[in-house]
Parts: structure tokens; sequence; C-alpha cells
């Protein structure tokens, strides 16, 4: 048997490039065809991501997505048009994918990867593909994959730099290569490294290296060439350089369960005790009342232009040379997108001026869309 | 000859001063504003050195634990020694996708 009769005419005529490779064949295309692959997050990663996998013949693919799409998406999530704005990003996606390639299946996930699913979900693939966008969804993929004994296919990009690598790479002898915990033990605090909404990230960056992850998944399917094993891939974009650092297993990295990750990651912890705050309902009120205080907008103008709630626009950087502007004689409201930076800012104030009277809205304007204006942009 | 010996001795025993440069991605490149920057070490030239000369120069890093350093293109943890002329890289964790 040469395979050949695992690939219909269409099939066969689909893939001839692929047949045409010495090291691929029919039987490495075969592979690709009963392969399992989980793509988590079908973003900026996920969309080159996913395109390839699916026209490269990956046989089953799943996604797990929850997003919708959003405009600022369209810069670089090449998988979704103007018209799916608003639109479930699984399901586009899926559509886009069959239309594609009619010769794969695409199952859809349209909840977050939680420790509760985690192992549920990575169980029924072979291959994991990490594109999420979160330093609690990496940990927790990461962890899930060690404990599931997958590989794990990184990439992870932040303005104009992109990481590689493949984690949990199977040894001859049955042992597993390093994992994320081997370069990375611990999180950073969330509010010293911004994600791509608040750091910004160049739109083609995620074509770049999304396209390289799929690579790599590809390869380790097929078990051609050398995986990114054991190797972190950097690119800079702007500098145009690249370099391949070598990384080993740190004895002291454990992996048993699946942990709290928002916890690990210090997000939704409990409140900070040295800023005051307010809920966007709290906000609501106070505009409604007669009450005199003021907003700063801690965004920058840009965002500002997209949609605000009125206020003063001081971009956190100026915040402390114009703190002059902000009164201290009332309450004063300090509001970005999340809620990080106008938490930030309050600090400094409260460092520099010892001021008392600000409050920061929890969860910044997404909270205040989703629980007051849910039209308003943001 | 035993005097220029002696000499040498009295002089090695002065804690000599080396400069280390360091290449930044990331947030990295942020705290220390800019893609290079030179850090002096005295006495100690190891990894963990120069983590602690880092973190003494910008408090920023003292936040970030996991703070991967490779040298020469290998990461290297903390007792590992560095040489003037190695290629120091840091690479904070990026979660964007």
């Amino acid at each position: 048997m040469n395979g050949l009769d695992n690939f219909s005419q269409e099939e066969l005529a689909r893939y001839a490039r692929h047949f045409a490779i010495p090291e691929f064949g029919i039987a490495g295309q075969g592979k690709l065809k009963a392969a399992r692959v989980l793509v988590i997050g079908a973003g900026g990663l996920g969309s080159p991501l996913l395109l390839y996998l699916a026209a490269a013949g990956v046989g089953h693919l799943g996604i797990v997505e929850f997003d919708r799409v959003d405009a600022s998406n369209l810069q670089r999530q090449v998988l979704y048009r103007v018209s799916d704005i608003g639109k479930n990003k699984s399901e586009i996606a899926k559509t886009q994918l069959l239309a594609l390639n009619p010769h794969i299946s695409v199952e859809t996930y349209n909840v977050a990867l939680t420790r509760e699913n985690a192992i549920e979900l990575i169980s029924k693939y072979d291959i994991v593909a990490d594109g999420t966008d979160n330093f609690q969804t990496r940990y927790l993929v990461n962890d899930a994959c060690v404990l599931c004994e997958k590989i794990n296919v990184y990439a992870s990009i932040f303005r104009f730099e992109g990481q590689v690598s493949v984690f949990n790479y199977p040894h001859k002898d049955g042992s597993r290569g390093p994992n994320y915990r081997d370069i990375f033990p611990e999180p950073p605090p969330p509010d010293l490294v911004p994600n791509c909404a608040e750091g910004g990230v160049l739109g083609v960056l995620p074509g770049i290296i999304g396209s390289l992850q799929a690579s790599e998944v590809i390869k380790v399917i097929t078990g051609i060439g050398e995986p990114l094993a054991g190797r972190l891939f950097l690119f800079d974009a702007a500098a145009f350089s690249s370099r391949i650092l070598k990384f080993g297993k740190r004895p002291d990295t454990k992996i048993e369960t699946l942990i709290d990750y928002d916890q690990f990651c210090g997000v939704h912890t409990s409140k900070p005790t040295d800023i005051k705050t307010i809920d966007p309902l709290e906000l609501q009120q106070l505009l409604d009342t007669t009450e005199s205080f003021s907003i700063i907008d801690v965004r920058e103008p840009y965002e500002f232009g997209i949609g605000n709630l009125g206020g003063q626009l001081i971009p956190l950087g100026q915040i402390i040379e114009n703190a002059e502007k902000i009164p201290n004689n009332q309450k004063v409201v300090l509001i970005c997108r999340s809620g990080r930076r106008s938490a930030k800012a309050i600090r400094q104030l409260q460092e520099q001026y010892n001021m008392k009277n600000l409050f920061n809205l929890e969860g910044g304007l997404l909270a205040w869309r989703d629980a007051v204006d849910g039209g308003m942009e943001v | 000859m035993m005097k220029q010996g002696k000499g040498r001795a009295a002089l090695s025993s002065q804690p000599e001063t080396k400069k280390f440069r360091l290449l930044a991605f990331g947030i990295a490149r942020d705290i220390v504003g800019g893609n290079e920057v030179d850090i002096e070490l005295t006495d100690a030239y190891s990894v963990g050195a120069l983590k602690t000369a880092l973190q003494e120069n910008y408090p920023d890093f003292k936040r970030l634990k996991s703070l991967a350093i490779a040298v020469n293109e290998t990461y290297r943890t903390d007792e590992h020694i560095l040489n003037t002329n190695d290629e120091i890289v840091i690479i904070p964790p990026v979660s964007g996708g």
C-alpha cells in the first residue's frame, strides 16, 4: 500500500506540491491528514496559523476562541473581514477554513480555556499551538500540555518582536524536552508587561511569526527536519535581526497539577488596598447626581478619539508633569481602557503629590462598555 | 622578578571593574531605555551579579522574576561567569498573540 488510496482525486491535485517534495511525499501528507491540532486563540497568530494548517491539509483542527471580531483586530487578524465585526471569531474562522479546504474537519470551542476544561480539550488532540494573548492562558496551556504529554508549539508577539519555540517535545528515550516554565518560571507582574492592546503590535508581525509557528506544527507532525525544541527563536522586525537561544530543563521546574492562573499571574486578586476604586455603575450614578467631580482619561489621544466619556485627556506618560491640572478639592475619577494604566497613574500621583481624592474606574472603559454602554467603541 | 611579581599581586587584589554590553528585548527595552545597555561589574562577573546590578540600576527589573539571560546564544543560570566580549541578551516574557 502506497497510501495513495487515502486521498481523493481532488486531494491529490490539491496537495501536488507537497507530494513533489521528496521528504514529504504521500506519507507526509497522510500524517497531516490524520493529525489533530488544537489552536488556542484565533487572533493575530491564530489567523495565519489556522489558514496555513488548513491549506496544508491538517485533517482535524480545533479552535478555542470565545471572542468576537473587533474593528481593531483587522489590522493583523487576516481571517476576518469588515463584515465580520461583532461576530463570533471561532464560527467565522471555521467557515473561512472550510471554504479554503473542504477536505478537513474543524471543531470550534466558543469558550475561554480554563483549568476546568483544559485537560479535557487538550487530551482530544495530538498537538497544541498556543496563540493566546495573556500570561494566565500561556501558563495554563503549558502546564496542561505537560500533564497531558502533548507537544506545545508556542509563539508570542510584542510590538516588532516575536518568539517561537516547541515545548515538551518527546525524545527517543521517552523523556520530554523543556517547556515554557524552563525559560520563564514565573510570570511578570501584570502592570509591567503590556499586552497587544496596550503595548501595540506591528500588524504584519503575527503574519510572520504565526507562519513560522505553522511551519513548526507541520514539521512536528511529519517528522521532517529539526523542530525548534530546546531552542527559543527571537525575531526583531525593526532591526531585521533574529537569534536562536538554546535552553534546557531547570531542575526546579515541577508541574504536577493545574493551579489558579489568575492568582499566579497577579490578576483579579484582592483589590489593591492603596488605591480607591469606583465601578462603572457607581460612576454612572455619580454622573447622574449634581456632585461636582472630574474625569481624567490617561489613554493616548488616538484611543480617546475612538470613544470617550468626556473628561480631560492626560496620557499616562505625561501625568506627573501635568499634575497641577488635576483638581485636588473634589473627587477625581481616572480612566483608561482596562483600568491598569489609570491605576498606575494614581499610584504615581499618590506617591509624588500625596493626592487622596483619586478614584480608579475598575476594569476601565471595557467594563464601562459591558456594564453601562454596550454601544461604546473602546 | 620577585619584586615585579609582588607588585602584580598587589594590583590584582584591587577589584577590577569590567564593562558588559547587553542587548535588550521586549519590555527590557522600555526599562533600560534602548536596545543596548552597558553594565559595569566589579569583583563578581556572574549572570547573578549582572542581574543584581540591573536591579540596582533599574528597579523595574526587581519585579521581573523571570528574567532570562542568554550568553552567546545559550540561556544561562546565575552561576555562569561572563566574559567582556560575550554577547549577552535579556529576554523578558511577552504574551501577545
